[in-house]
This record gives structure tokens, C-alpha cells and sequence, in this order.
């Protein structure tokens, strides 16, 4: 369900970047998933080879997703850790004065076009 | 084929509409608020109590529900303009659907609408509606550690409303917990504790509301 609502708005926005740099047909789009966006990967590429075919540039085009890693930073002992195996304590010093420095991101990072 | 960076968010499309929503709304005179929670929060009942509370304000809801309008039924035996939006299936409502649920009212005379969401703690504090103000309630039998579960929504709020207080004494829910670690991830939060069955605390959300609707118009 989650990931329908990110599709619609992926193709609406791609469809937007082809009109205003006049392309005719998008190949490769590379996307940036944070690992803690909870954004399921192949539910996600599942249901863009469902709606890209609703879209004359996009049909042919194929999804390219790389994973930006989570990472944490402790404001009690200024480190940062990873985010998924800790979680919200610091392994360092125990901490919980702890935010997302990365990893909640969806971004185009950039396509492939005619 | 040329490479083409873009670094956009996905979501570009949608907060380019959320803008231009709330410019709208702006200009109509309208403060529009984002009401999000869990399924079975209160939303519903506190909305009719704030409906009744401020009648002398021109109030319309607007009801996102997966399926039936139970709750824009409810709303609208009070009196007040609702519209019930389905969102076929999708767990949050866009700025999109907002703003053509706003245009479904056929009125642009409502000085308060509020946007009842999607119950779901998860999806819709990743839009952005358009709305002016986003309200978020956590009810005393849902727990006090909600916080650290969900902290996105808690973070994406300007105020959090926490209902049926009257249940205190049958959950085993820390106010003072709970505050802690909501302003750990939010500072600027405010919150206001009430019980819509018993009336407590409504008097301070009501004037919140009423001071929020004089700052945006």
C-alpha cells in the first residue's frame, strides 16, 4: 500500500522532469533508499513495472535502487553508529540524545533519457 | 541516451501541490488541520465535541476512510459540511486528494476545515497534505511508549492531543514518560492532555485552535 502511494508520486514527478527537459523516452532511473525509509525494495519494483506501463515515457524504463546506509548521531559523545544494529541507544556511551543523521531518504538520484 | 542528475525527492510532485494548497486555503480564509492518529484514537469524537464547542465558527471535516462513511454520518448529524474521501486502498491522503476533497465541498466559506486521515501511524506523516496545522492524538489506552515506536509522526506534528484521559486510572500510562520522550524528538511540540467524554482540557486545545486559525488568516 505504502509503496503504490511512492510509485504514483515516482511517475508523476518523472513525467514532469520529461516535459520540462523535453524527453521522449526515460531508460535507467536511479532511486536512493535510506535503509530505515521503510520502503521494501522488491514490493517496490513490483509495483513500478505494474504503473510504468500506464505512462508513454516511461514504459521502457527500468528501476535502478541503491541503498544509502542509516547512520546515527549520538549528541552525547558526538560519534555516530549504525543506525539498524543499535538502534536508538548509543553503543558507545549508552546514550539516548541520539537522531538519524541518514538512512529515511527516497531520492532521484538521476536517469538515463532521450 | 543522456544522464540526466536530479536529486530530487520522490515526493517532489506532492509538496509542490502542498504549497499551492495551502497558498489557497490562505487566501479563502481557511485554516485547514491534519488530524493523525491510530485507528480507534477518538478522532472522530473529538471532533464533534470541537464542533460543538465552537459553534460560532464555520467548521467542515473532511473523513479519509478506506471503505464506508460511519464517520462522516456522524459528523454530519452535528451539522457541520463533511465530505467522505475514499482513498481506495491507499493508507494516507496526498495534497492531491486533499485538495480535491476541498473542491468536493463546494464551499469556500468554511473557516476551519479539519482533514480526519487515514488511521495509521505510519503513512501520512510521509505527505504533506497542504494543511496549515498538523495535529496528532495518542489516546491513554494506545501506552505511553508510542513515542519511541513512531517517532516520524511525532516529529512531523505542531501538536499532539492526548485522549481519553478519563481512562487514566484502568491503563498503566506515565504522562510525564510520555512527555519526555515526545519533546526529545519534538521541542517546539505542544500538548494538550483531554478527555472530549468529560471536557477536560478542551478549553486550552480550543484556544490553540483558535489562535492558530487568527495567526494564518
Amino acid at each position: 500500500m505504502h509503496e503504490m502511494g511512492i510509485v504514483l508520486h515516482l511517475a508523476k514527478t518523472l513525467d514532469q522532469t520529461a516535459e520540462e527537459h523535453k524527453l521522449t523516452a526515460i531508460g535507467k532511473v536511479v532511486l536512493q533508499v535510506g535503509e530505515v525509509s521503510g520502503i521494501m525494495t522488491d514490493l517496490f519494483t513490483d509495483a513500478w513495472d505494474y504503473f510504468k506501463v500506464r505512462h508513454p515515457v516511461l514504459k521502457d524504463s527500468t528501476l535502478v535502487l541503491e541503498t544509502i546506509p542509516a547512520v546515527t548521531w549520538c549528541d552525547h559523545c558526538k560519534r555516530t553508529y549504525e543506525t539498524v544494529k543499535y538502534g536508538k541507544t548509543c553503543p558507545h556511551c549508552g546514550s539516548g540524545e541520539t537522531w538519524l543523521q541518514q538512512g529515511n531518504e527516497c531520492v532521484i538520484k538521476e536517469i538515463e533519457a532521450e | 541516451m543522456k544522464l540526466i542528475k536530479l536529486n530530487a525527492s520522490v515526493t517532489a510532485s506532492n509538496e509542490q501541490d502542498a504549497e499551492a494548497l495551502r497558498a489557497r486555503m490562505k487566501e479563502a480564509g481557511t485554516l485547514l488541520v491534519n488530524v493523525m492518529s491510530s485507528p480507534g484514537s477518538g478522532k472522530t469524537t473529538l471532533l464533534s465535541r470541537i464542533i460543538r464547542d465552537l459553534s460560532d465558527l464555520k467548521i467542515g471535516v473532511m473523513e479519509a476512510d478506506i471503505e464506508s462513511d460511519v464517520d462522516a454520518r456522524r459528523i454530519e448529524a452535528l451539522g457541520a459540511k463533511s465530505i467522505q474521501v475514499h482513498t481506495s486502498g491507499m493508507c494516507h491522503m496526498d495534497a492531491g486528494m486533499t485538495a480535491a476533497a476541498w473542491e468536493a465541498m463546494e464551499t469556500k466559506d468554511l473557516e476551519l476545515i479539519f482533514l480526519e486521515n487515514v488511521g495509521n501511524l505510519i503513512c501520512p506523516a510521509e505527505y504533506d497534505t497542504g494543511a496549515a496545522l498538523n495535529l496528532m492524538l495518542l489516546s491513554v489506552p494506545e501506552g505511553d511508549d508510542k513515542p519511541l515506536k513512531y517517532p516520524l509522526m511525532f516529529q512531523k506534528s505542531d501538536a499532539l492531543v492526548i485522549t481519553k484521559t478519563d481512562a487514566m486510572d484502568f491503563f498503566n500510562f506515565n504522562p510525564e514518560k510520555c512527555r519526555q520522550s515526545v519533546l526529545k524528538l519534538n521541542p517546539d511540540i505542544k500538548i494538550f492532555p483531554v478527555s472530549a467524554k468529560t471536557g477536560a482540557g478542551m478549553d486550552a486545545l480550543e484556544s490553540y485552535l483558535r489562535e492558530s486559525l487568527r495567526e494564518f488568516t
